[in-house]
């Protein structure tokens, strides 16, 4: 028996650290993505605001699943909340008036028929959104890559490059600061004004596109001399599906019947075209 | 458990009038270069920028030639066990020079595992493996889910070396692996590469510039050379300290570190190296401030927003007291990550204090035409700046702003709209006449961090704030920049230089302020204290 633990243990260092982890951070990202799928594609057919009411009262109710809270979710998501709010607005203004009108503000007219197309939008910007920032909060990209790679069998290559292209990512940003305070120690925007500016912030962004050419080049050469690109590859972490994956996936086909169930049934449905 | 290192088979390595010409250059990188590499040899390779050294590395790590670069020309033969290193993968590990670039991965173990997982090691056997190299790096107390990008500079380098290492190579390549690091940092990974290599018993091959740092662990030296047509093959070979007593003149006039020779000054006062510069005769205007930083906190996020609340920035370094004084240099001290280059963008006007001021004087603020309507630096336009303050950034690419060496060199004098007379002198003064029409990116090292000097010192400023500007230095610039900063200095311009480079400090007669000791968020207060005795007050040069 003992054996067996150990060997566990020597083939999945993270076990550990992971039996800790809330529900969908044990959950295989590939799971996790065919969940995201489920609901998206639930969703897209309709406008009305009582199925993506439902998606979201659902959503939130699965975040402790996550490891995450309100306040966790509002840091992560609360651009796409802006947005959704935006488009929610505009729709609702914009929209041609049917039924009774509720509010007119100079050419600004809203009717009941166009408040709830707007509230339509902005809870189905919400569903939508809402399962991919879950998802990705609780997912390890390095995990994303093993099960795309392994259990998708997408090309290693592609995958593996593309995650370690993205670490560079952050760093892009702390370089993207320093070009600019090194080109303003040239003179560079030197009377300050608007155009002059402008042309500065060309300048900058020439200037980190050279030295991200530079530096992916100089990481594809360390990955290539740790024996990357040719040949067979083994995989440290093996990519498995588990009971866990099912329920996950069982979750959320729970959540897209729920809402498109009671939308049709109380004839809130009303398929886009 | 027995001891994985015990399975590594030593490479031998041999050259055999072997050459190679990268695509599209007229010029050989490496040619005729005969070379034996018995297995198990620990051997430091040196010799001055252009002999080949690196492309000799990446030969025998098996990246020359790939996909870019098939117009390359190879002559000769170099071989790994008697197989060409494209065919022997996995024989040979490279670390290479930058940090950032070393790690590929976002977690310390799968960053180990994956040259292991590239070589296809069955599953079972790669985390055992990863454990032993992480422990002998030293890195072993750290869990293996422990971020990557939370590592500093010399524990990057190590972690690379680890990655290497659980590949089990019988060949280890190193290409100047600690150029980028602070001193600290560079016996850090010296000792884990020394360790690490004499426990698997793999040959090993680095190149360096700084000789002292490797001389007594290899069992030789052999040197490269380059002549004005291109390489010419090893020039010397043998015990350490035999070469460097054969050829230290002629390495050290090439501009290799050999252990003992700080290079002189040209113009030098007498007894330069001590440092005295207070009471030099020559800064006669070493009272007037320049400069003054009052309460200074320093931090690199102003502000950083989350949601809709905003917080403060937590200033890495607070509670700074200095002034800068014509003609006086002062040098910024103290480990990594304490905040030296934070403070030296602050006080040049390029980063808004997180508290505290910045204030230019009256001397300061009449330096040039157009004068700022307010003192501190951060509030003047970048044309009101640079003929104040120059800044030198420590990776001089950032600061290209053109396609040529000589628009370089014009481009701070037209944007003030002053005549080029000092481009010329310039040119000539730093080495770069022949480079005038070349594309800064590409020249070498020392051209790139020659002209980044160059550009700056067109507009003429007062002060110069210059970050690490000897890092991964040879020793002829070294000499050079040494050389024009003294003579800047004795004109009256005041210098600060964040800097690891103690030789650099004396040979400035800079007044040195050693920042922090203790670690992370300890250090905001007062964290700084002064080295050299005779300030009036702390940080005062």
């Amino acid at each position: 028996m003992s054996i067996l633990v150990e060997n566990r243990e020597a083939l999945d260092p993270y076990a550990a650290a992971r039996a800790e982890q809330p529900l969908l951070g044990r959950a295989n990202p590939l799971a996790k993505f065919g969940a995201l799928a489920v609901i998206t594609v639930a969703l897209v057919w309709s406008i009305d605001w009582l199925s993506a009411g439902i998606a979201v009262l659902c959503e939130l109710l699965v975040l402790p699943l996550a490891g995450l809270n309100l306040r966790l979710l509002w840091i992560r998501a609360w651009p796409l909340v802006a947005a959704a709010v935006l488009g929610g607005w505009s729709t609702a203004v914009l929209a041609p008036d049917k039924g009774p009108v509720l509010f007119s503000f100079g050419i600004w007219t809203m009717g009941e028929h166009s408040l709830l197309l707007g509230l339509g939008f902005l809870l189905r910007g919400l569903a939508i959104a809402l399962p991919a920032v879950i998802v990705m909060a609780c997912t390890e990209p390095t995990d994303l890559a093993d099960s795309l790679a392994q259990l998708a069998h997408l090309p290693h290559r592609f995958v593996l490059g593309t995650l370690a292209a993205l670490r560079l990512v952050g760093l892009m940003v702390e370089e993207w600061q320093t070009i600019g305070m090194a080109r303003r120690a040239r003179g560079v925007g030197a009377s300050g004004n608007v155009l002059s500016g402008l042309a500065a912030r060309l300048g900058q962004s020439f200037g980190l596109l050279v030295q991200s050419i530079r530096r992916a080049s100089r990481l594809a050469v360390t990955m290539e001399a740790r024996g990357f690109g040719a040949g067979p590859r083994t995989w440290a972490r093996p990519s498995r599906l588990s009971v866990v994956d099912l329920w996950v996936v069982l979750g959320a086909v729970v959540i897209a019947g729920l809402s498109v169930g009671f939308s049709v049934l109380f004839g809130a449905w009303h398929v886009v075209y | 458990m027995a001891s994985f290192a015990s399975a590594v088979t030593p490479a031998r390595v041999t050259a055999r009038d072997w050459g190679w010409r990268h695509g599209g250059r007229s010029r050989a990188a490496v040619a005729g270069l005969d070379l034996d590499l018995e297995p198990g040899e620990k051997v430091l390779l040196l010799g001055p920028s252009g002999a080949g050294k690196s492309t000799l590395l990446h030969a025998l790590a098996g990246v020359l030639g790939s996909a870019e670069d098939d117009d390359a020309d190879e002559s000769g033969t170099l071989l790994i066990d008697g197989r060409s290193p494209r065919d022997a993968r996995g024989r040979a590990g490279l670390v290479q020079q930058d940090p950032e670039t070393q790690v590929v991965l976002g977690r310390v173990g799968d960053d180990v595992a994956f040259g292991a997982e590239n070589l296809a090691v069955p599953p079972a056997e790669i985390w055992p493996r990863v454990r032993q190299a992480l422990e002998d790096v030293g890195l072993g107390s750290l869990p293996l889910d422990h971020p990557t990008h939370a590592l500093s500079g010399g524990q990057k380098q190590r972690l690379a070396l680890a990655g290497v290492l659980a590949m089990r190579p019988g060949l280890v390549l190193l290409d100047e692996p600690t150029a980028n690091l602070d001193p600290a940092g560079v016996l850090e990974v010296r000792d884990a590469v020394i360790r690490a290599v004499t426990a698997s018993g793999a040959t090993l091959l680095v190149v360096e510039h700084r000789v002292e740092v490797w001389k007594d662990a290899v069992d030789r030296v052999v040197v490269l050379g380059a002549g004005p047509d291109g390489p010419s093959g090893v020039v010397a070979s043998g015990d350490p300290d035999a070469v460097l007593e054969s050829q230290g003149e002629a390495l050290a006039a090439q501009g290799v570190w050999i252990p003992g020779r700080v290079p002189v000054l040209t113009g030098a006062a007498p007894g330069a190296g001590m440092p005295s510069s207070s009471s030099s005769p020559l800064s006669s205007s070493g009272d007037v401030v320049l400069l003054e930083a009052r309460d200074l906190a320093v931090s690199r996020a102003a502000v950083s927003r989350r949601g809709f609340g905003s917080r403060k920035a937590v200033p890495v370094l607070s509670g700074v007291e200095l002034d800068l004084r014509a003609g006086r240099a002062l040098s910024v001290t103290g480990p990594n990550g304490v905040g030296k280059s934070t403070l030296a963008l602050t006080l040049a006007g390029l980063l808004a204090p997180a508290a505290g001021a910045v204030v230019g004087s009256s001397e300061l603020l009449a330096a040039g035409e157009a004068v700022p309507r307010r003192p501190e630096p951060y509030r003047w336009k970048a044309k009101e700046l640079i003929t104040r303050i120059g800044t030198v950034f420590q990776e001089p690419e950032h600061q290209f702003v053109t396609g040529t060496v000589l628009d370089e060199l014009r481009f701070g004098p037209r944007q003030l709209g002053r005549g080029e007379e000092r481009v010329d002198e310039l040119l000539h003064r730093l080495r770069l006449d022949g480079l005038a029409d070349a594309n800064p990116y590409t020249l070498s090292g020392g051209e790139k961090r020659r002209l980044s000097v160059a550009t700056v010192l067109a507009a003429h400023p007062r002060l110069l704030v210059l970050d690490e500007p000897t890092f991964g230095q040879d020793a002829r610039t070294w000499a050079e920049l040494g050389s024009l900063l003294l003579e800047l200095l004795r004109d009256g311009v005041s210098i600060l230089s964040v800097t690891h480079d103690a030789d650099f400090t004396r040979a400035l007669g800079a007044t040195e302020l050693v920042l922090g000791g203790a670690t992370g968020a300890v250090l905001a207060g007062a964290a700084s204290a002064e080295r050299t005795g005779h300030g009036p007050a702390k940080g005062d040069a």
